[in-house]
């Protein structure tokens, strides 16, 4: 029904030998009889964040969980389509989802730390399962991960306590120090700061500034100022379509589609 | 429960139309306050006549045995010769919801699991209702067919060959196997209390949120793994909750247990080999009450024995009921904003 | 921070063990799929051989006539038993339902306070009392006192062990029904006692009958109560002071008998139980899962419906 203008970050003057770290072909996918994604392709860039907008239920959501295989675990859901992680097929029958799950790190809506862990076991309990046991490394990966989760000096002093004592917005970047701690090539965040204040929210952003160096980040938000601050591309999608992808700035300021310009003005969300 | 069909139709409108406009007098309102305040008080009542009941009911035995009574292993009725201790049908309950618990609590655990993470969503609901509706057999026909049916069954392929490996020197295998004894009692238990203990503790593992299986999910879990770090260490207390309700349902259980423990009393009665007769105290009430109903020291044994089993099955539910709040309580604080 | 030499390093420290921890997985799911069978089995056993025995008792006589003298060729029917249990039911539901739906009432219209909190907590312990204990109280209470055993003091011990499911199932369905409705009520300036019985309780009653129901399964099948109440007779009621039969109580005299003919009976009985009790349950439990109705998921939370 939707023309769908680009399906691939256009970018001025660029290269053919950009480096795609994750891929998604022809992604369709549904729960409990509704299709909430139609056909939606797009390629994410390595070390830059992605931005997916879009009014809620757009589909934006499951189509990031179905980057992990995380959609297949929702009630009555059906998928179909590939997704390429450094050309790699993640639905492939020989793949167990688990092994690439790890590749790719998510952090939820709603921070969501292991209630009856202290601290130190929420990072840790990942390396654990994925079978690090040298006491001295889980150490050095735990404090590392919560600098990098800019929670280290807010933490460093009660490791043991629960993870549960800690306020929203530093459960938050608990949820986001544990999954950095399997060490992810690709991070998705799901609307990682809607649950959270202003104060906690610019934490989180700069962070993610910080964390773009070195991973795939694709962060789904319906907060367009979010979008605009810290992503490097933006696809809109609208009612389970791709509408429009491609340089935030492009997008916010001259986007090519007539929906995605409304939206983004504000005339609707 | 709203019927539907009211939630839909019913406005401000109909109610005054269903209503007569008639407001009636204060007093009735009061009325049927106090009212509504005394059949909540009955259950108290109710609770609090038990106790005293059972109390008067074996002052006898107690006057007579002292603290023996819950020592001693003599039990014998005949006029002149009377002598009662319950000691082996405490140990009897004991032992019988012991084993028991042990076979019942892996199984169910494992049954409410694939019910709350594995099962495909279309045979779910109908596992959950044979579950279900195993819990609502009577107890007396558990009995009748574990005493015609599944005796037979558990004497040929369980403990013949058991006896036969292990034979006399072994002390919980000693004695020739029968089939109405300690184990079939046991197992018979186990499966009435199975589906206690399983529908409450899936109901508890339905409620930890997907959210934390998805987070265990994300670390690349199994299925497996995700239980145990997600679900498992979130509904601890809930399940041990649930194990104590079974246990409470297991220590009072009567018909069936009595119609397949053998039925030994005195000395003979404390149980040390699975293949022995056994008794249990509620099962000693369901077996000789007919004979001491006229009343005397036997009756008042009985009743006494029925006041022991009163308190433990309390003090068991107590606890239960406790923990059960207090998981209701933790899990209120644990839901995030 | 940690650097991408780190990480590099920290990698390798990763020791998967995919294939290892997917057999595991595979072992638990085959383990817990055997305790489903295992949990299963009986059940079936236990239906087919009391609908295939009992199905060959079935006849107008054993249905309807008295049991015949102990050992005799005329082994008679259960006709007692099953008019003592209807009757049995009919007694004890009229002394269970009105307490307990009154009781229903004032926990959830008057209950939030210590007392009903109380109230609340004791009638759950209640719930799982020992039903011989009941059994034993209403002994020594009625039979004790009066001197004989009767209809009524068995319809008593049930009516305890019916009490605290009816209380509970009654209190969960009228706090479902919306505040709203109340508040309609109340500000039409109608008393506190009519909105409850004309707007609450209509609104509620699919539960509230429900919990009826399910209470009535429950009582049908207990037997040890009546051990202690009812004596068992072999003849139809003539006095509701006087001795009774019941199905459970029969099939249990039944199963001490050493003739072929009891035991066929016991079956017979057995399946007039089962017949009772399975039907109400699964009739309950059809309608609610037509409705998708959320009580009943919190019925089954309390254990009110076993």
């Amino acid at each position: 029904m939707m023309e769908t203008v680009t399906k691939t970050p256009t970018k001025e003057n660029s290269t053919e030998d950009i480096k795609y770290k994750l891929i998604a072909e022809n992604i369709s996918a549904s729960y409990d009889g509704i299709v909430t994604v139609k056909n939606v392709s797009m390629k994410f860039r390595d070390r830059a964040v992605t931005a997916l907008i879009g009014p809620s239920g757009c589909g934006k959501t499951t189509f990031l969980r179905c980057l992990n295989r995380m959609h297949e675990l929702t009630k009555n859901a059906t998928l179909t389509g590939k997704v390429l992680l450094d050309g790699e097929d993640l639905y492939s029958n020989k793949v167990d989802p688990i092994i690439n799950r790890r590749k790719i790190g998510m952090v939820f809506q709603k921070p969501n730390p292991f209630p009856t862990m202290s601290i130190y076991d929420n990072v840790a309990c990942g390396l654990r399962l994925n079978g690090v046991k040298d006491k001295k490394i889980l150490d050095e990966v735990v404090e590392g991960c919560l600098k990098m989760a800019s929670l280290w000096n807010e933490v460093k002093g009660d490791l043991k306590k629960p993870g549960m004592s800690l306020s929203g917005g530093q459960q938050q970047r608990l949820c986001i120090a544990r999954a950095l701690a399997i060490q992810p090539e690709v991070l998705l965040m799901d609307e990682p700061a809607s649950a959270l204040d202003p104060i906690a929210t610019q934490k989180i952003e700069e962070m993610i500034q910080e964390l773009k160096k070195e991973y795939t980040i694709i962060i789904v938000t319906h907060n367009m100022q979010q979008a605009t601050r810290v992503s490097d591309y933006t696809g809109f999608m609208y009612l389970g379509d791709l509408i429009e992808f491609g340089e935030t700035k492009q997008i916010f300021e001259n986007p090519r589609n007539e929906i995605t310009a409304k939206y983004v003005q504000g005339q609707f969300g | 429960m709203v019927d539907p069909l009211i939630s839909n139709l019913m406005s401000t409108r109909d109610i005054m139309m269903t209503i007569k406009m008639k407001k009636g007098s204060p007093h009735i309102d009061k009325i049927f306050k106090y009212v509504a305040i005394g059949a909540a008080t009955y259950v108290l009542a109710i609770i609090a006549m038990i106790v005293f009941n059972l109390v008067t009911g074996s002052a006898q035995v107690w006057q007579q045995e002292g603290i023996s009574f819950l020592t001693g292993s003599d039990w014998n009725s005949v006029e002149g010769r009377e002598s009662y201790g319950a000691f082996p049908y405490i140990m009897g309950t004991i032992v019988n919801a012991g084993i028991a618990m042990l076979i019942a609590v892996p199984l169910s655990f494992g049954i409410a699991m694939f019910l709350s993470e594995l099962s495909p969503k279309i045979m779910r609901t109908p596992l959950a209702m044979i579950v279900e509706l195993l819990a609502a057999v009577p107890s007396v026909v558990y009995g009748l067919w574990g005493l015609l049916v599944f005796r037979t069954y558990i004497q040929d392929w369980i403990e013949t060959p058991l006896h036969n490996l292990f034979g006399d020197q072994s002390i919980i295998f000693a004695g020739t196997p029968f089939g109405l004894d300690i184990l079939t009692a046991s197992v018979v238990l186990a499966i009435m209390i199975i589906p206690t203990i399983a529908s409450i503790s899936k109901e508890i593992m339905l409620a930890v949120p997907n959210s934390q299986r998805e987070a265990a999910y994300m670390l690349g879990a199994t299925k497996w793994e995700a239980f145990r770090l997600a679900v498992l260490p979130y509904s601890k207390s809930g399940l041990i909750g649930a194990t104590i309700l079974g246990l409470g349902r297991a220590v009072g259980e009567t018909m069936a247990v009595t119609m397949l423990i053998g039925n030994a009393t005195g000395a003979a009665a404390i149980p040390t080999s699975l293949f022995q007769p056994g008794q249990t105290m509620a099962s000693i009430m369901a077996n000789e009450f007919a004979e001491a109903s006229s009343g005397g020291l036997h009756l008042a044994a009985l009743v006494g024995i029925g006041l022991i089993l009163f308190v433990m099955a309390f003090a068991i539910n107590v606890v239960a009921h406790l923990l059960v709040a207090k998981v209701v309580k933790s899990h209120e604080g644990a839901v995030l904003a | 921070m940690i650097t991408p030499e780190q990480r590099a390093e920290f990698r390798k420290h990763f020791r998967y063990n995919v294939g290892r921890r997917l057999v595991l997985d595979k072992i638990v799911k085959c383990i817990v799929f055997i305790c489903v069978i295992v949990a299963i089995v009986p059940l079936i056993s236990i239906l087919v051989n009391v609908f295939s025995n009992g199905a060959a008792a079935l006849t107008w006589n054993f249905l309807t006539q008295v049991p015949g003298a102990v050992g005799s060729d005329d082994p008679g029917g259960i006709g007692p038993a099953i008019q003592g249990t209807l009757v049995l039911i009919g007694l004890s539901s009229l002394i269970g339902v009105p307490i307990g739906v009154m009781g229903g009432i004032f926990l959830s219209e008057y209950g939030n306070n210590r007392f009903g909190r109380t109230v609340r907590f004791f009638n759950d312990v209640l719930a799982e009392f020992p039903t011989i204990v009941i059994g034993v109280f209403a002994f020594v209470l009625i039979v004790l006192t009066v001197g004989n055993f009767s209809v009524w003091a068995g319809s008593f011990a049930l009516s305890i062990v019916m009490l605290p499911i009816i209380m509970r199932t009654t209190e969960e369905s009228l706090k479902l029904v919306p505040v709203t409705y109340r508040e309609a009520g109340y500000a039409l300036g109608i008393r506190r006692y009519r909105v409850v019985f004309t707007i609450v309780l209509s609104s509620a009653r699919s539960g509230l009958v429900t919990g009826i129901l399910l209470a009535v399964a429950r009582i049908a099948g207990e037997t040890a109560p009546l051990v202690f109440t009812i004596l068992g007779s072999s003849q139809f009621i003539s006095d509701l002071n006087g001795p009774v039969d019941a199905l459970p109580l029969r099939i249990w005299r039944l199963s001490s008998l050493p003739y072929d003919s009891a035991v066929t009976q016991g079956w017979g009985a057995a399946f007039i139980l089962i017949i009772m009790v399975l039907s109400i349950n699964i009739g309950v439990r059809y309608i609610f899962l037509r409705n998708k109705e959320k009580t009943f998921i919190k019925f089954k939370k309390l254990g009110a419906v076993s």
